[in-house]
């Protein structure tokens, strides 16, 4: 048994027994991270509420033989109460760790997508965000880590940029947007066009904090395809996000 | 090298929640040495749950089949207030403290996106039926202080705005016999959020 330190966001958790639950968290060092954490159900549980999805802890761990690592002990680096207590952001919020709970690895270190997991939560939890253009970004960002960012500059069939061709249209296993003529996948408007080069040029930040203007509904619709696509697979937490 | 019987019984043993194949074959042998009377008492108490235990028209807490629950039949219950809670069992822990006296309305289940249990899947609209039918004015939302209970506590707040019903939601504090010094930030924030005046 060897003990370790590592940081993390917890994606999801279940039950365990009668008062123990398995603790799944997206780490900076290790991955993805499977724990037991021991009577945490129990309300005299010293864990408390430090280990329910959404919480950014310092954790302390043992590794054992078995695939199942054992909580040790836990400290809080964020709670992310904002976030859990607005029920777009927590939405929100759920729709991110859907898709970092698909893209990590056990045993496979990636600290970038650790942090940008911890940025996008920052984000959600500050009051100025607009709540549902954070999972679209993320998810854009995402691909590009992943190495399958959208090509948006040019066609991505045909390689001819504007004023040349018109981009229309947007498919992912082409490689991006698609001008007129080599048009397939889903239509796209000029505004969730420019939307895409912001979000993708650095311009994020700006993004966030402006009221989801026009293009933002079909831009979400549009990443979340992409990334279904890539993940192959339907995102549960955007599709039975709760909207009442 | 098992017979089909007890072959059976720990297959359908194996299939009950937190019961694994040791358990399930742990409690299959214990069946079968233990006297008959003994085991027939369980066979009759599943049957009998089944046959005779559905749940209530009213409020979907546990009730003799065809009938409302003892809370619904109760003439000394309060029927302007109602509890809404995510299980049964959720309904027994309340009655246990002998201090509440409304009604009780169960959900069936908590919220869980991650899941892709959505608001169709809880008993949600028959709980916005539920206000003007029967002259509710207070809904106090009782779901578990988790982060599915969370979110099932306020779609079911929004959704119950514009009906004129107050809302309340159990306060979240510090467990009765705890040290102050282990409680975790959160629940620490809370119940400093829903202190309240002390008069000595
Ligand atoms: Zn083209
Ligand atoms: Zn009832």
């Amino acid at each position: 048994m060897t003990l370790y330190r590592d940081r993390g966001v917890v994606l999801r958790t279940h039950k365990l027994g009668e008062a123990d639950r398995i603790v799944v968290l997206a780490t900076e060092h290790r991955g993805k991270v499977r724990a037991v954490a021991k009577g945490v159900r129990r309300t005299s549980s010293r864990f408390g509420s430090r280990l329910e999805p959404l919480s950014h802890v310092r954790l302390l761990c043992w590794h054992g033989r078995g695939e199942l690592d054992t909580v040790d002990q836990v400290e809080v680096v964020d709670h992310f109460r904002a976030v859990r207590e607005n029920l777009e952001k927590m939405t929100a919020g759920l729709a991110l760790l859907e898709v970092v709970d698909q893209l990590s690895q056990e045993g496979h270190a990636d600290p970038a997508l650790y942090t940008m997991l911890v940025g996008a939560l920052r984000a959600l939890a500050d009051p100025a965000t607009e709540a549902a253009v954070v999972p679209p970004a993320f998810f854009l960002k995402a691909l590009v880590l992943e190495g399958a960012g959208p090509v948006v500059e040019a066609c991505a069939a045909c390689g001819r940029a504007e004023p040349e061709v018109e981009l229309v249209a947007f498919d992912l296993t082409e490689g991006g947007v698609l001008c007129r003529g080599c048009r397939r996948g889903r239509p796209m408007s000029a505004d969730a066009l420019a939307l895409l080069r912001r979000i993708l040029g650095g311009g994020l930040g700006a993004v966030l904090r402006s009221p989801p203007g026009a293009g933002a509904a079909e831009l979400a619709q549009l990443a979340t395809e992409a990334m279904e696509a890539h993940l192959d697979r339907r995102l549960r937490a955007v599709r039975s996000a709760p909207n009442p | 090298m098992y017979t089909e019987p007890l072959r059976v019984l720990i297959d359908e043993l194996g299939r009950l929640p937190g019961i694994g194949p040791k358990s399930a074959q742990r409690i299959a042998f214990y069946l079968l040495k233990v006297a008959p009377e003994d085991a027939f008492r369980l066979s009759d108490a599943i049957v009998a749950v089944k046959e005779r235990t559905a749940w209530c028209a009213r409020c979907f807490n546990v009730a003799e089949r065809g009938s409302l629950c003892e809370v619904c039949l109760d003439p000394s219950r309060d029927t302007s207030v109602l509890c809404v809670v995510e299980d049964p069992q959720a309904v027994a822990a309340f009655e246990r403290t002998k201090a509440y006296k409304g009604r009780y309305h169960v959900l069936g289940g908590a919220l869980n996106p991650l899941e892709g249990i959505g608001p169709e899947r809880l008993r949600i609209e028959e709980l916005v039926a539920r206000i003007p039918a029967e002259g509710i004015t207070e809904v106090v939302l009782c779901t578990n202080p988790n982060l599915e209970g969370e979110a099932t506590a306020m779609y079911v707040a929004r959704r119950l705005s514009g009906t004129g019903v107050r809302v309340t939601q159990l306060a979240s504090g510090l467990p009765v016999g705890g040290d102050l010094e282990y409680a975790d930030e959160m629940t620490l924030g809370r119940a400093l959020d829903g202190r309240r005046e002390v008069h000595g």
